[in-house]
């Protein structure tokens, strides 16, 4: 059972960041500036990256003829165990900014410890990660400011954006049965302490950005455990088409 | 002082001197170039749209991977281009202007749809290999910041080629309905590419003028001909057939021989009757009008913190 647990909280991790690179890479050609069509172009790439590295270690885990394609493409959406934030479509300019930054803020802190992580594999990919999503926060949050203290306009689209995803934040540190049984066997990351910094973080940001956060409200979740909106459904017909269409070929 | 200026220009051309954005150049010559390049430019951001209509499709995580790296390449070569041609003294601003207005073109072959998963490979070895051949001459181009940027464009455009012709040979070696998406693409794909090195030289009227100032080194004869050479040799390694009857290997000339191109459907394409052109400058336009407000709001916050900058000055 050791290994089931494991395996599931490595494809949680790689689900995440495989559904929010490629809701990004859907801005590919579409940016509203050229050169923000490549960086978000380049941090759907550094998360789609991530994902491998975490399919590939579950796919070793469970040897039983896995690989990372099996994994990503002929899985159905009960069996994926992201948060339900990285599906929720990508909306405007300032609903992908304020995901990503609400996201990567997440994983920064979640990588930062998970570099502790009994399980070397894991320490190893989140090490190699946390360049990356050092890069992801700094550029998320600086939209976020640049957004939210711009123009009247983007400031309200801003604050439509919080309105529309501040209710799937709170699924981040609500903790899997997959997650509680890594984190007494010490190779999962204790969400209850990222929390706190990711509170603080978020604040700071949003103060210098001018955006009030909402007071507490009901928060969605379900998508750690394959209860998902109806978003991952459609992205899934979309990614996994070809495989499905013609079984067993090589691409 | 205008004769001398034209002669010291002259000389530099046929020294094979760089003429740089600060040199004295006939307006005739930097007008060339503005329109060569930045419709070089509109062609590598159009030509983001049919791949990256596999992106969210790609079959494999590796395939989107550097599926997505490679989009994200022709978005880096739309950089570069710009800044080239803004060097002549247009803005970026104004050149997206022209082409949303339809008054600058860009490739006709991005006014293609991409149908199937093999397009993707039919682009990267057809498309994108006969844009190295009509590139890789640009490198030499006579106007410097084009021939450096080509270089670096040229470099990664030979790894597009090499991706593109790897996908249609994993394809080929793959099931019958692999094989018979491979060779659909390459039926649909073949043709239009072939124009992509533009009309006959009897009917390039820039041609002439291009060669004299070394913007250009070949004709489109002479590269259509080449890239024709070379792919009917490459397509062997494929086992698919290129979708020419007439193309047979000439022993006298050393070249392929070729069938008649369709240039009716050529200047159809042009004229804006392919089959995706409505839908690519449309795409293009709304990206562009849904990132204006994003725009504003950089620039309002930039100016913001430059205010308070100055405030901090005194």
């Amino acid at each position: 059972m050791h290994n089931k647990t494991l395996i599931d909280y490595t494809l949680h991790l790689a689900d995440n960041a495989l559904i929010i690179g490629h809701r990004n890479s859907e801005w590919c050609g579409h940016g509203p500036v050229l050169e923000q069509d490549i960086a978000i172009s380049n941090i759907a790439l550094d998360l789609i990256g991530q994902a491998r590295n975490f399919y590939q270690y579950a796919a070793t885990v469970s040897g039983n003829g896995a690989t990372e394609d099996t994994l990503a493409y002929l899985r159905d959406a009960i069996d994926f165990k992201n948060i339900l934030l990285v599906e929720l479509p990508n909306g405007d300019w300032a609903q992908t900014i304020l995901k990503q930054f609400f996201f990567s803020t997440y994983q920064y802190f979640l990588y930062q410890q998970l570099q502790n992580s009994k399980d070397a594999q894991l320490a190893a990919i989140a090490e190699k990660a946390l360049k990356e999503v050092t890069y992801h926060v700094r550029w998320s949050s600086e939209w976020v400011i640049r957004l939210g203290d711009g123009t009247l306009e983007s400031k309200n689209r801003m604050l439509r954006a919080i309105d529309e995803i501040w209710s799937y934040t709170g699924e981040m540190f609500l903790a899997a049965s997959y997650e509680l049984q890594g984190i007494r066997e010490e190779y999962a990351v204790d969400l209850s302490e990222i929390q706190k910094n990711w509170v603080q973080k978020i604040t700071s940001v949003c103060i210098e950005a001018t955006l009030p956060l909402p007071a507490d409200t009901w928060m969605q979740s379900g998508g750690k455990e394959g209860k998902h909106t109806e978003y991952l459904g459609f992205i899934l017909a979309d990614m996994q088409f070809l495989q499905r269409a013609y079984p067993d070929a090589d691409w | 002082m205008e004769k001398g200026l034209t002669d010291i220009f002259r000389d530099k051309i046929q020294k094979e001197i760089r003429i740089e954005p600060k040199d004295w150049m006939p307006e005739k010559y930097r007008q060339t170039l503005i329109r060569q390049i930045s419709q070089h430019a509109h062609s590598e951001i159009v030509g983001m749209l049919p791949e990256g209509n596999w992106i969210t499709r790609a079959p494999t995580l590796r395939r989107k991977a550097i599926l997505i790296a490679k989009v994200q390449d022709e978005a880096g070569h739309g950089l570069y281009l710009y800044s080239a041609a803004e060097t002549l003294g247009i803005t970026r601003d104004e050149m997206y202007d022209q082409l949303h207005s339809g008054k600058a073109k860009y490739s006709s072959i991005f006014n293609y749809p991409t149908l199937t998963w093999a397009d993707i490979g039919a682009i990267g070895w057809l498309v994108d290999g006969a844009a190295i051949m009509n590139q890789v001459p640009l490198c030499r181009s006579s106007f410097g910041p084009y021939a450096r940027a080509m270089v670096r464009v040229c470099k990664e455009e030979s790894f597009h080629q090499r991706q593109g012709f790897e996908i249609l040979l994993t394809l080929g070696k793959g099931s019958p309905e692999q094989r018979r998406m491979a060779q659909d693409a390459l039926n649909r794909w073949w043709w239009p590419s072939i124009m992509m090195f533009g009309p006959k030289d009897d009917e390039s009227p820039n041609t002439i003028q291009s060669m004299q100032w070394k913007i250009k080194r070949f004709t489109n004869d002479e590269l259509r001909q080449k890239f024709i050479d070379v792919c009917a040799e490459q397509v062997k390694l494929l086992g698919l057939v290129i979708p020419d009857k007439d193309l047979t290997w000439n022993e006298a000339t050393g070249h392929y021989d070729f069938g008649p191109i369709n240039w009716d459907e050529f200047w159809q394409v042009i004229k804006g009757n392919g089959p995706c052109n409505k839908e690519r400058l449309e795409t293009r336009k709304k990206a562009w009008e849904e990132g204006a407000w994003v725009r504003e709001a950089a620039s309002a916050y930039a100016e913001k913190i430059e205010r308070k900058k100055a405030l901090l000055v005194y």
